[in-house]
């Protein structure tokens, strides 16, 4: 019986009919009819497809991150003289640039930096229309909007990167490229650029939020398959009619730690933890470049980067001053 | 449910192609073990990591020259036997048995192989070896001048090894390392967008990366602005770069890291990369190199614009010049630091 608990994957898939869901407001849009069932979707989640929700915003955002998808991979094509294989081949490190920095914050050419910012704009409609999606639906649903404001924190992250920090630099060739490698080249090079971004007290915020998150998500995973032979994923219900799960598990903690989170209130830590990750995270890149220049210098400035005794038997100068 | 026979061939489908995807990847690692050593204090990642079945593979690319045996002197000067020398515009005060023991070496180290065009006759014509006709002769002249230039005034960076012209030539009248305006393969044209020097892949310059895959014709083909990036002030004060420099800087540093064969570490403490004090001393042999090799590729090698032909040229029309990997060919001290000069010393007197 334990091993069924213990499995990463669903081991037993019961199936029953459709579930297509609470009824819709009034002047809804209908849902999509279709209704498959799919194992392999059923060994790590519910064996239903659908029915989806398609709706207004739905299509909009569809098609609006569409056309940004096709600017970026139609010019990262062209930028290997539309030669197919090489585009496969190559795709990690193609890249759509932004404009240089002489454009600043206008209008630039579409061939330096122009499909760059129409690719931005669409992204950014596309993104904002499925938040709102998110939003809708959740009302819809008589759900509260915690989905949406969790999405929202990611997007603030995305908006600072490219829109927000470069509008307050004033020059679009201060935002991030589009493509696998070209972005993470930035961003190594954006931390060199600014002076090691590790010093930044934000940044150090953010990683704390992260890892924070995913043990957050290890210990609450596995506590919960841990007494699911006991009933404890049935968590929700144990909120207000905790049972012997839930006293097990918590016991468990106090044991172990002293301290237990509740079924409820375990929910609240990971939205939080998870939330402030970019939520914290923008907030350091909105500061870099703009309110600090270099991350090192303001560390050592704030005392927050030790010296250490360097081994060097003669300490060096800077040659360019020496000429 | 039951598992049914086309799940099951999915799966095992999804699987087979993982691995063989998966494969390929590891094929590209590295094994264990490494040899590291620590160059800093502890905790501040001033290490150097080696893979020593790597290292033996440079080292056999890089086998050590043995100088030729000295030769007493025949007691007569280059420019004073007017009736055996004519045309000798640098190497005149040399005494004429060390000026042929040189001239037997150059051929070696740089056109040592069989055929007509190749000994004497890949400079000089062997009818009238006095002529400049061939190319060669006249490119080898300056050549001459640059080792002289960089044994005697660049000692800050090539300390009292010195260079010949072996350290780069290694046997080939080319040498295996050497770069040029690189417009990268066709992109195309009209409104698309450029990829404005960047975002390829397969370009060893940056090491693989999607950087920047001519970082030398803007930052060592002469001699110019500081490649510094970061700003000097805690607050802005427009001291920094702006981005595409930084890049375009960050391809640079690959390309001295994956010449030399060693990291960041090697001259940087990467916790400031911008920071002297904190730095090794072999940063500012590094930055009096960039300073050398700017110097002979704007004043030595593109000055031979004229002389050199077209298949000595890169695709945009500018000559082969040199990079830190020309004469470091993957090691710190090129050929382990064997000073190969200190037997022609007739190759570290300064220019007249």
């Amino acid at each position: 019986m334990m091993i069924e608990y213990q499995n990463i994957f669903t081991r037993v898939q019961v199936h029953g009919p459709d579930d297509l869901g609470v009824p819709l407001k009034p002047g809804s849009w209908p849902r999509e009819k279709g209704i498959t069932t799919n194992w392999l979707l059923g060994v790590i989640g519910d064996a239903q497809l659908g029915p989806i929700y398609l709706g207004g915003l739905g299509i909009m955002s569809l098609l609006c991150g569409f056309i940004a998808i096709e600017i970026i991979g139609l010019n990262m094509l062209a930028s290997v003289n539309w030669n197919p294989i090489q585009f496969v081949r190559q795709l990690f490190w193609l890249g759509l640039e932004p404009p240089p920095a002489k454009y600043g914050l206008g209008l630039a050419p579409l061939r330096e930096g122009g499909w760059w910012q129409m690719a931005g704009f669409f992204l950014t409609a596309s993104i904002l229309l499925w938040w709102l999606r998110t939003y809708r639906r959740a009302r819809a649903l008589g759900m509260g909007t915690h989905i949406a404001w969790a999405f929202a924190a990611a997007i603030w992250l995305y908006l600072v990167l490219g829109f927000i920090r470069p509008l307050l630099m004033g020059n679009f060739s201060e935002a991030v490229p589009f493509g696998i490698f070209p972005h993470l080249d930035w961003t190594a090079a954006f931390s060199i650029r600014y002076g090691n971004l590790f010093y930044n007290p934000f940044h150090m915020l953010s990683i704390a939020f992260l890892y924070g998150s995913a043990l957050l998500f290890a210990m609450h995973g596995a506590t919960i398959l841990s007494v699911s032979r006991l009933g404890g994923e049935r968590e929700i219900e144990q909120i207000i009619d905790r049972g012997t799960a839930s006293e097990r598990a918590a016991l468990f903690w106090r044991w172990t730690m002293g301290f237990n989170a509740t079924m409820e209130s375990i929910h609240r830590w990971a939205w939080w933890f998870a939330v402030l990750c970019p939520l914290v995270g923008g907030i350091g890149i909105l500061l870099t470049g703009t309110v600090v220049d270099n991350w090192y210098l303001w560390a050592v400035k704030h005392h927050v980067a030790p010296m250490y005794p360097f081994d060097l038997t003669a300490p060096i100068a800077d040659p360019a001053a020496a000429q | 449910m039951k598992l049914s026979a086309t799940t099951l061939t999915a799966s095992l489908l999804v699987s087979v192609i993982g691995i063989l995807l998966v494969i390929p990847m590891m094929l590209q690692w590295e094994r264990p073990p490494m040899e590291s050593a620590q160059w800093g204090f502890r905790g501040t990642g001033m290490e150097h990591t080696v893979n020593p079945r790597l290292a033996a593979k440079v080292k056999a690319a890089n086998p050590l020259p043995t100088p030729d045996d000295p030769v007493p002197n025949d007691g007569v000067l280059v420019k004073d036997d007017k009736e055996n020398y004519k045309n000798v515009q640098v190497l005149g005060d040399l005494d004429t048995a060390q000026f042929n023991r040189l001239m037997g070496a150059i051929t070696l180290w740089v056109a040592p192989q069989e055929g007509d065009n190749a000994g004497c006759a890949y400079c000089h014509n062997v009818e009238n070896m006095a002529s400049d006709e061939v190319y060669t002769k006249v490119v080898a002249r300056r050549m001459l001048q640059m080792t002289r230039t960089i044994n005697s005034t660049y000692k800050t960076h090539v300390a009292g090894t010195g260079v010949t012209c072996y350290t780069c030539h290694r046997g080939q009248p080319v040498p295996a390392n050497i770069w040029y305006t690189n417009p990268g393969p066709r992109q195309a044209g009209g409104m698309a967008a450029s990829r404005d020097g960047q975002n390829l892949a397969g370009q060893p310059v940056p090491a693989f990366a999607s950087l920047p895959y001519d970082p030398f014709t803007p930052l060592i083909s002469k001699p110019g602005e500081a490649i510094r990036v970061q700003a000097t002030t805690a607050l802005p004060g427009n001291t920094g770069s702006d981005f595409k420099k930084t890049e375009t800087t960050y391809a640079l540093m690959m390309h001295m890291s994956t010449a030399l064969g060693v990291n960041c570490t090697f001259c940087h403490n990467s916790r400031a990369f911008s920071n002297w004090e904190q730095s090794r001393p072999q940063r500012v042999t590094a930055w009096h190199g960039i300073q050398m090799v700017r110097d002979i590729n704007a004043n030595y090698i593109s000055s031979l614009s004229g002389v050199f032909p077209a298949n000595r040229k890169g695709p945009m029309g500018d000559v082969y010049k040199t990079n830190c990997a020309t004469c470091h060919n993957g090691v710190n001290k090129p050929l382990y630091g064997f000073s190969m000069a200190k037997s022609y010393p007739e190759l570290s007197v300064p220019n007249p």
